[in-house]
């Protein structure tokens, strides 16, 4: 983009929004913020965002608060939702991998690749998940789903504590 | 879904983003969406002349969304209410990517809930297969083993469709129904390879759901339009790949994949439907029928 301040204010403010379903994390740490381009001369912020998951309902809460954080400091936001390239929890960072850490969410490991065309293994509780509160490898997964569209939730047999892991995609 | 207005328009562009000042849609000026742009231009886009056939593949998409939404306190148990709920939420959200993008190019400039809220019976796209009632638990992973690996085989080739947003939402949806044909894939192996009864019920299943899946496959006039386009896929090609795909999970859950039906469904893809569906689109509908031109 051309002609374009990065203007930092504005735009930090809008990287440090919390994911509104895991506040934990900030939407820049989560790798759903994909660009901020602010305008210094007519005051305007183009904000590109992109689901975690096509039906994300935070989307909507995300993309009012990236409007408000803009007003209060009196720029226009323009949002926008890009689906392509689809997001993959290889982008979260590593600061948002130790704040999930902290808060008792495994965080993903690396995203899987391929077999898109070739049939799926069967298997039970393939994934090797380390618990985020004693660290323990020996984990199960005891629901493919979770509180929200993108985590699981999984127990350690070690500590018997149940957890929420962040399913990578 | 919410009102149009405050709506984030899902609108797929390849990175970097090129020309906000024009491709940019956004909710703090409260433009309208991209649906109504296509109507301000005079109707159809006579270079884009598939609108019916993403019309089929989104409203699968939201049929069984809302079928697989009534699952939610009726599961067997608390977690699998999530699960399905979860399904049925991707779903969703792979049609709300296509309604306002066939609305501008249909030439009516429909919006999502247009599509979703307002449209009778026999405007509905959608297969059979979707529509069903819920049934046993069994069925719904029957159902669910053979959409989703349904979806899995069209998605992997709607990525390299000549349209890149529906490449674009094709790329998203094919991640998250992987994941649905994998949770399928569990259930039907583990009641499959369970206790008798389960064993049994889950066979009748795959029997019960068999005469609703040759319309998965069928290449009507929009699909053999849109797939000569290069912008969708023919779906007798996905056929083999997709009975394989099923046939290895019925294989290891040590049943049998059932092979002919005396009798099949079709009429789905020219809004032929079956029983169930005037129901469940009264509930579907019912609220916002109810309530003309409410915004919420």
């Amino acid at each position: 983009m051309t002609a374009v301040v990065v203007e930092p204010a504005v735009a930090e403010a809008i990287s440090r929004i919390p994911d509104p379903e895991v506040p934990v994390i900030s939407i820049a740490d989560l790798g759903i913020l994909r660009a901020v381009d602010v305008d210094e001369q007519t005051h305007t912020v183009a904000v590109t965002i992109t689901p975690t998951y096509s039906g994300c309902p935070a989307m909507e809460a995300i993309a009012s608060r990236i409007v408000f954080e803009a007003d209060r400091r009196g720029y226009a936001a323009e949002v926008r939702t890009q689906l392509s390239p689809a997001w993959t929890t290889d982008w979260m960072s590593d600061e948002g991998r130790a704040a999930l850490l902290r808060f008792g969410i495994a965080p993903p490991g690396p995203a899987p690749v391929g077999d898109v065309h070739g049939p799926l293994a069967v298997t039970l509780s393939r994934h090797v998940v380390d618990c985020p509160r004693c660290g323990s490898a020996d984990t199960t997964e005891i629901a493919h789903f979770g509180s929200t569209a993108c985590k699981a939730l999984r127990r350690c047999n070690a500590c018997l504590e149940p957890f929420d892991a962040f399913k990578a995609i | 879904m919410s009102d149009h207005a405050t709506a984030p328009v899902t609108e797929p562009v390849t990175e970097p983003v090129t020309d906000p000042a024009t491709s940019a849609t956004e909710s703090a000026r409260r433009e309208p969406l991209p649906g109504a742009a296509g109507s301000a231009d005079g109707g159809a886009h006579d270079d884009k002349p598939y609108a019916g056939y993403l019309l089929g593949l989104a409203d699968d998409a939201m049929v069984y969304a809302q079928r697989l939404g009534e699952w939610m306190t009726n599961a067997p148990q608390i977690e699998e209410d999530m699960a399905l709920g979860n399904v049925a939420l991707d779903l969703l959200g792979q049609a709300r990517g296509l309604y306002p993008y066939i609305g501008s190019i249909d030439g009516t400039g429909r919006g999502e809930d247009d599509y979703a809220m307002l449209r009778d019976e026999r405007e509905w796209r959608n297969v059979h297969l979707v529509e069903q009632e819920r049934g046993d638990f069994a069925d719904e992973m029957a159902r669910l083993l053979w959409f989703s690996a349904y979806q899995v085989e069209l998605h992997a080739g709607l990525t390299d469709s000549s349209d890149d947003i529906v490449a674009g939402v094709a790329g998203k949806a094919l991640k998250e129904v992987r994941y649905h044909l994998d949770h399928a894939s569990l259930w039907v192996v583990r009641l499959g390879d369970g206790t008798d009864e389960s064993h049994a019920r889950m066979q009748a299943a795959l029997e019960r759901v068999l005469p609703q899946l040759a319309e998965l496959f069928d290449d009507d006039e929009a699909s053999v339009l849109a797939a000569g386009l290069g912008v969708g896929v023919l779906p007798s090609t996905l056929h083999d790949a997709v009975v394989a795909r099923v046939a290895r999970v019925v294989e290891q859950a040590t049943l049998t994949l059932p092979d002919g039906s005396r009798w099949r469904s079709r009429g789905g893809r020219s809004g032929i439907h079956s029983r169930p569906m005037g129901s469940l689109l009264a509930e579907l509908q019912h609220i916002a029928r109810s309530h003309p031109g409410a915004t919420w």
